[in-house]
């Protein structure tokens, strides 16, 4: 796997190496970077481990101050610049190249403040997912976005990749849940957008930023919202014959009207080694959903009652709610280690793409018949509430050939996916994985038109280069840009 | 006055922007006009009406999605997701009221191109956390698409965030695809009468950092109380705090009872039963506390907790009424007419206190004369001209209408 074209990385710049590295040390310290080869290993992939880059250096900045004299620095100098958060991207998205300077900001992990009665946090953007959670739970808060990786991954990253998780069906995905940014534009200056109110003045640049992938500039700190959590939450498991049944039962809870704050669905295959790894209690059923509800004792019991009711139209093999808070961890548990549980017997390629409901079935199909014609076995877990699919191509990493499979069948999946209404990613993001996909789901118009915004906000196009927009087109859409700008 | 060309399709838009754009004529673009009173003044060569682009292209009631062509009337659109138990959560809010325009007229396309959201904003996300896709015809005559049709979609920039709230400046919207959620079972409301502002926002963000999922948390001072139809309300002579409940039926019976004992200690609480309720927040979302006042009004946005200190420090310079939404967070503001509707003294209070205020109502003159607008910080007004010109070269589309020359 590694079919995808990097870019001859610019000599020139990597001939600079030294004189650059001792320019950063003066600029923000020596403290604050990673020169030396060992170190800068760490930093020379993320989630997406077929591809491997060493950077041309590693910058820690502790202050947004630091990373603007980083990037006045590297803007002046002509020398690209990959952000990073903790590196869990599925995508490639931190990625770094040869000749680029990686600005992690990791170090950056303070919360600046935390305030109940406007219901916000504001935070260094280096913090983890869950910190910010932890930080507020004992006052019945939390941040309601919540991707697999929330222990590890960082603010940063998921306002990068507009990062979803299990329950972003009521709560949203980062989106929705970021009133205000602090970045630094490609040249080193400051910017402030949005902040404790609902809705930021002019043009809503805050919703461009998230979700640009480190395209745009590199954000440091964040005004988030955090909300009171439900009383209580209780998830039930309802096992079906097939997927088919499965996904009627999910059309039919939301058109009654409930929406549940999380229906996640797994097949056979994913069932199992689950269950395997967590012991959960997970029937072997050809398809489970987890449907979680909230609110008072008797509130849940209700909706369970009524989505229970709903669901016996579906015949389901199994229906069973948890019946208590150990039992609803280990049901959470078997899922959210799906990725490590399945990363246990086989190496895996973890697609993403977005579909309409209604074709859960036909796709599972084409999708096991993708994977089947390519000689690979598949896992498929969905967030089926919206959408969002997460199908885990199986293979083995040492057999270069197997791997070049995956990555074929992964794509034929994805287009599968723009083919029947959907998208290429819900919530990993393009990086460098999709972006050749890109033109699957947009034509060169589109294309032209999210490349002049790119122009607009990196001029020279010194960000996280090579990921998102297709090699194609490029130098167009800068020209085109920079004319309409003089 | 000129007459509206209304293109029968997008390639029809697409043509005439085309050619514009080349002969750098200016264009209006409008829906119905709801809200044309909003905003700067312009004078254009050409006015262009989305009109004529009606229709839902995609309704799938078990997938909470709709799409429809911009030029849709809102009320249409709505009436078709009642007829399956649905609704635009965001409840847009309608503007007319306050404008003077004709009541209940908006289309889809003008509601997400001016991010408009009602009470329910506070629970459930703005009209641009709803949207999922585009279609639009740029300042080139461009055709293109972003988004789609799922819930979940993070493929390339966000230009459907990009344009929600654009005030059409920056494309020419065709087609809308967003979320719709379900209609609750039941809604019901506590008031709570003739509260300060100051104890009346206490009171709603107490409301807001609960588990019982308030959806409605809004405060209107008195004089405006004596505009709403509600006989109940209107009638007391006294300031109305409302918050709604919705929810399945046992739930907000529950609900009902557990905020109440929060909120205990603030006073008497009234009850608004199910149809006194809708009747009730119909009549917020339609801004009717702002209605039959030609008075300059502001609409504020701030942090909850700062809305009676910026109404108290505006107070202090004019007479001013007030209706908050959004817990205290949105501050419809009418205050005496003056030359410049007041635009000096309040923005530098909102200056001191965070966030920012758009002139919603006054005569053209003075909508010319001052910011409409919030003034944006340098760097952020950079961005947004070199966004502009990324979508419009040209600067032929609604030009002015929020910062001149954007």
């Amino acid at each position: 796997m590694s079919h995808l074209i990097l870019p001859q990385p610019d000599r020139a710049v990597i001939a600079r190496r030294d004189s650059i590295v001792a320019d950063l040390k003066r600029l923000v310290g020596a403290a604050a970077i990673i020169a030396d080869e060992v170190g800068r290993r760490a930093y020379e992939t993320d989630a997406l481990t077929a591809y491997r880059r060493l950077p041309l250096a590693v910058v820690l900045p502790s202050t947004t101050e630091e990373v603007a004299r980083v990037l006045s620095y590297c803007h002046q100098g002509g020398i690209k610049v990959v952000a990073r958060g903790a590196g869990t991207s599925l995508s490639g998205g931190a990625l770094p190249a040869e000749d680029a300077v990686v600005v992690a900001v990791s170090r950056m992990t303070r919360i600046l403040d935390i305030d109940y009665v406007n219901r916000i946090a504001r935070v260094e953007v280096g913090i983890t997912n869950l910190a910010i959670s932890e930080a507020v739970k004992s006052a019945g808060f939390f941040y309601a976005p919540d991707p697999s990786s929330q222990l590890a991954c960082t603010l940063a990253g998921n306002i990068g990749m507009n990062s979803g998780g299990a329950h972003c069906l009521k709560y949203g995905v980062t989106t929705n849940n970021v009133l205000g940014l602090k970045m630094v534009l490609v040249d080193g200056s400051i910017v402030e957008l949005g902040g404790a109110h609902l809705d930021a003045p002019g043009y809503d640049i805050l919703g461009l930023m998230i979700g640009s992938e480190g395209q745009f500039g590199i954000v440091t700190e964040a005004t988030v919202r955090i909300l009171r959590a439900a009383e209580g939450a209780r998830p039930m498991l309802l096992g079906f014959d097939s997927s088919e049944a499965a996904g009627q039962c999910v059309a039919a809870i939301i058109g009654s009207g409930i929406i549940p704050v999380a229906i996640e669905f797994m097949d056979r295959p994913a069932i199992r080694v689950c269950e395997a790894f967590a012991k959960a209690g997970y029937p072997d059923v050809e398809a489970l959903l987890i449907v979680e509800v909230e609110g008072s004792e008797e509130e849940i019991t209700s909706l369970l009652q009524r989505i229970g009711t709903l669901a016996k139209a579906f015949n389901p093999r199994e229906l069973r709610v948890s019946q208590s808070p150990e039992q609803s961890a280990a049901i959470w548990k078997g899922r959210k280690s799906a990725f490590g549980a399945i990363g246990r017997i086989s190496d895996y390629y973890c697609m993403d793409g977005t579909i309409p409901l209604g074709k859960l079935a036909e796709v599972l199909v084409a999708i096991a018949r993708i994977c089947d014609r390519h000689g690979l076995s598949v896992a498929n877990i969905f967030h089926a509430g919206d959408g969002n699919l997460h199908p885990l191509i199986l293979y083995d990493a040492n057999d270069p050939q197997q791997a070049e499979k995956a990555e074929q069948a992964g794509a034929e999946v994805l287009e599968l996916c723009v083919a029947v209404g959907g998208c290429l990613t819900g919530e990993h993001g393009v990086g460098i994985e999709k972006r050749d996909l890109m033109r699957v789901q947009f034509n060169a118009t589109d294309l032209a038109q999210q490349m002049r915004i790119k122009t607009v906000f990196d001029p020279k196009w010194l960000l996280n280069p090579a990921k998102v927009f297709p090699l194609e087109g490029r130098q167009e859409a800068q020209q085109e840009a920079s004319l309409a700008a003089a | 006055m000129r007459s509206d060309v209304r293109p029968v399709d997008e390639r029809e838009f697409a043509q005439i922007l085309t050619q514009a754009s080349a002969d750098a004529t200016t264009i209006e673009i409008k829906g119905a006009g709801s809200k044309e009173g909003i905003g700067r003044p312009m004078a254009t060569a050409m006015r262009l009406s989305t009109r004529a682009l009606r229709g839902l292209t995609l309704y799938e009631p078990n997938e909470m999605v709709m799409a429809a062509r911009a030029g849709t009337p809102l009320a249409q659109l709505e009436a078709s997701l009642a007829e399956r138990g649905q609704m635009l959560a965001f409840e847009p809010a309608d503007l007319a009221a306050a404008v003077a325009g004709e009541a209940d007229a908006a289309t889809i396309g003008g509601v997400f191109a001016t991010n408009s959201s009602g009470p329910r904003r506070i629970a459930v996300g703005a009209a641009r956390d709803h949207l999922l896709g585009v279609r639009a015809v740029n300042g080139r005559g461009e055709i293109f698409k972003a988004g789609g049709r799922v819930m979940k979609n993070v493929t390339g920039v966000d230009l459907c965030r990009g344009l929600a709230g654009s005030w059409g400046t920056l494309a020419v919207i065709s087609e809308v695809t967003f979320k719709v959620l379900p209609i609750p079972e039941h809604t019901e409301t506590l008031v709570l009468l003739g509260l300060s502002d100051d104890i009346a926002v206490e009171v709603l963000t107490t409301a807001m950092a609960t588990p019982f999922e308030v959806s409605g948390a809004a405060h209107v001072q008195s004089p405006l109380v004596a505009r709403l139809e509600h006989p109940g309300l209107r009638g007391q002579g006294l300031s109305v705090t409302a918050l709604r409940l919705e929810n399945f039926v046992a739930s907000v019976a529950a609900r009902k009872d557990k905020l109440k004992a929060v909120l205990r200690a603030y006073g008497e609480i009234h009850d608004l039963d199910h149809d006194n309720s809708l009747a009730l927040w119909q009549e917020l979302r339609q801004l009717s506390p702002l209605k039959g006042s030609d008075q300059p009004l502001w609409r504020l946005s701030t942090a909850p907790s700062a809305g009676p200190k910026v109404v108290a420090a505006i107070a202090r310079y004019t007479e001013v009424s007030a209706f908050y939404d959004w817990a205290g967070g949105l501050i419809w503001l009418e205050i005496l007419p003056a030359t410049d509707a007041g635009a000096a003294d309040i923005r530098r209070v909102i200056a001191a206190h965070g966030g920012h205020a758009t002139l919603i109502r006054a005569a053209p003159e003075v909508r010319a004369a001052v910011p409409v607008f919030q003034p944006l910080e340098a760097g952020v007004e950079a961005i947004s001209r070199r966004l502009k010109a990324a979508f419009d070269p040209a600067g032929i589309l609604n030009p002015g209408r929020m910062y001149a020359d954007i």
